[in-house]
């Protein structure tokens, strides 16, 4: 290449620059209406299945880290295997880290179906991701707890849009030996956090900001917070503060289970939040001791639904699967390993601990409307009260402004 | 060639383009109407151009330490190894890249950790998960991309420019510094190319040792899987292809590049 070329290529890709940057500039993103929010829009129309056929003898699924064992992690946790002898479906498993990345992966239209939070449910509904589910073609849907059914992040207008899995909180994880007095409180990762500065983790996704604004729900009234997904611009701004204060503190984000796990065992964390499954994994290597705990002001959660894709390659093994995942014996198994309580309300009946249920609340509606369950944050606030919060891509931009 | 064109350019050219498409905010899809607001979010952020900053001083970063090392490494290799250890280090230098990426970023993270081999032969005193381990993991992941052409490098000068250096009275290290080091410096400058835009592109080991760190890699990342957001995504990946563009030019100014 001579140099004038080199000069001439750079003076034109420069022109292109200037007159795109000068052009006619919209907003980047177009704004709520009928395209974006949910405010009286609908889904795009698509169909269920209307009866159950042979199985297609393949199933490729999204799932959260510990929802679908085939006894690779322990040996006596595998219901994967079962159910490929009985329906003759290879499930092969990709596991999700983030909703975000679930979203995304659902997107490609390679899977058929995934375990998503509240907080991918209607991303994926309203962009005609997933399909709506026939829940006669599902046997064990009829005993799920009522109260997980049509809600409003699994269904749209009576139409349901998933099974229901299993739903539990995000908790506090610690070191016993390092982290004294026991905590009680999410302090010890926030205002209290300076004893263990660079030993402190935190979930590497932007919906922790609402563990920040649940935490300033509980100590800071004068804001106002009433739900921890419903921001406004300033009470967004109070829970960044709040975390890029501790972000001093954070010797690493985790968003990899095993990287958590590994973090905790090498002594390159001692506190953060996380899942029960995560400490289960620890505790059975039993390198380190750890214990968990739901602090006093309460913590964000998740209500997980098994949903099928609107271009699923094996349909008939996806319902198949979402039959088998809530069966009382292998809900139960899989709420037991992962830690939180299961969808399936005879499942209790199955668990290896016959308190189980009970320690988890799992069929008290009362306590689960406690727990914060992950939601997309819109620009029409999440719990109703109006059209003044921030919505997710917002959240993003602070995330990434937090981390620095 | 007219394959080449389009499965790499036109990759390139779509990729571009949809830094001026815009998203549904909601569920985050693709929308192709017109806007520059991409552009002007990456030109007007403070954080992005903080960022990098902070990419272009580790790409810097590894590709000195890189060059440090590999040039007394492949000069030892070119010209004072006999043939079968030459053989036999060129072997040990390559070898490293059989091994997956991952592993090897894995096996930096258990050396670093705070009850790791590191921190136990310097007594505590390791540079943590951070800024530092990301420069050390990458330098030592890209050595052998830097040593590879260096010692070809070596390899060109005869022998025999040593030798009448020597009779013309200069010392070892003059002759090393006037007469070597100019004819291995285009070999150092395209080693330096692979080392600076693979750290500048790499996302994936500062994950792993670089505690809280983020790169612009992690950023594009983000946008893209996280926020759903591709065309800001498309729009945030013009900075590194700028940086590198503006590297090849620089290197082309020192002259490195006219017989490579």
């Amino acid at each position: 290449m001579t140099r004038t070329l080199l000069r001439r290529t750079a003076l034109a890709a420069s022109m292109v620059l200037a007159v795109a940057l000068t052009g006619c500039s919209t907003a980047t993103t177009t704004s709520g209406g009928s395209a974006g929010g949910t405010g009286g829009a609908q889904p795009p129309k698509v169909a269920e299945l209307k009866k159950l056929g042979a199985g297609e003898g393949a199933l490729n699924i999204i799932a959260w880290a510990g929802y679908a064992e085939d006894g690779s992690n322990d040996k006596t946790v595998d219901w994967v295997h079962p159910f490929e002898q009985q329906t003759g479906c290879h499930v092969n498993v990709k596991i999700g880290n983030t909703s975000d990345e679930m979203v995304q992966l659902m997107r490609t239209g390679q899977y058929d179906g995934v375990s998503a939070s509240g907080d991918a449910t209607l991303r994926l509904i309203y962009a005609g991701d997933v399909a709506p589910v026939n829940t006669s073609l599902v046997p064990n849907y009829a005993s799920i707890s009522s109260f997980l059914k049509n809600k409003a992040w699994n269904s749209v207008k009576g139409t349901m849009y998933g099974i229901p899995h299993g739903w539990g909180a995000n908790v506090l994880l610690y070191n016993p030996k390092v982290v004294t007095p026991k905590p009680d409180s999410w302090s010890v990762v926030f205002d209290k956090a300076g004893p263990y500065k660079g030993k402190v983790t935190a979930y590497d996704s932007p919906i922790y900001i609402a563990d920040a604004a649940l935490y300033l729900m509980r100590t800071n009234p004068s804001l106002g917070i009433k739900d921890p997904y419903s921001l406004t611009e300033k009470q967004l701004d109070a829970a960044v503060t709040l975390l890029k204060q501790q972000n001093a503190n954070v010797g690493e984000y985790w968003a990899d289970y095993t990287k958590a796990v590994q973090a905790f065992e090498s002594g390159s964390t001692e506190v953060g939040t996380t899942w029960q499954v995560i400490a289960n994994l620890i505790a059975s290597d039993k390198k380190v001791p750890v214990a968990t705990v739901l602090p006093k002001e309460g913590a964000t959660g998740w209500s997980d639904t098994w949903m099928v894709s609107s271009k699923a390659k094996h349909p008939n093994c996806m319902y198949r699967w979402m039959n088998w995942i809530t069966s009382p014996k292998v809900n139960a198994q899989v709420a037991e390993w992962f830690g939180e309580a299961p969808a399936q309300t005879k499942a209790c009946t199955e668990t290896s601990d016959k308190s189980f249920c009970a320690t988890y609340h799992a069929t008290d509606a009362a306590y689960a409307s406690r727990i914060h369950y992950w939601t997309t944050p819109q620009k029409q606030c999440v719990d109703g009260s109006g059209n003044g919060c921030t919505d997710y891509s917002e959240w993003v931009t602070k995330w990434q402004q937090i981390k620095g | 060639m007219a394959w080449l064109v389009i499965a790499y350019l036109g990759s390139m050219a779509v990729l571009l383009l949809s830094a001026f498409w815009s998203t549904n905010t909601f569920t985050g899809a693709v929308v192709p109407v017109y806007t520059s607001g991409n552009l002007l979010e990456v030109v007007g952020s403070g954080l992005y151009w903080q960022v990098t900053l902070r990419t272009v001083l580790v790409a810097l970063g590894v590709t000195l330490i890189d060059a440090v090392v590999a040039v007394p490494m492949a000069l030892f290799m070119a010209k004072v190894a006999r043939p079968a250890a030459r053989l036999a280090l060129v072997v040990a230098v390559t070898t490293p890249l059989w091994a997956s990426y991952l592993v090897k970023a894995y096996a930096w993270r258990v050396l670093l950790s705070p009850s790791g081999p590191l921190s136990f032969v310097l007594g505590g005193a390791t540079p943590g998960y951070g800024i530092t381990a990301t420069v050390l993991t990458l330098a030592y992941l890209w050595l052998p991309y830097m040593v590879i052409p260096v010692f070809a490098g070596f390899d060109r000068v005869s022998d025999s420019l040593f030798e009448a250096s020597a009779d013309l009275g200069a010392s070892g290290f003059t002759t090393l510094r006037r007469v070597v080091l100019p004819l291995v410096f285009p070999a150092v400058a395209a080693g330096s190319i692979f080392t600076f835009s693979l750290s500048l592109g790499d996302y994936i080991a500062v994950t792993i040792v670089g505690g809280k760190t983020q790169m612009l890699g992690n950023i594009i990342y983000g946008e893209l899987v996280t926020a759903n957001d591709q065309p800001l995504a498309a729009a945030l990946s013009l900075i590194p292809l700028v940086a590198i563009v503006l590297y090849l030019v620089a290197m082309r100014r020192t002259g490195a590049l006219e017989n490579v």
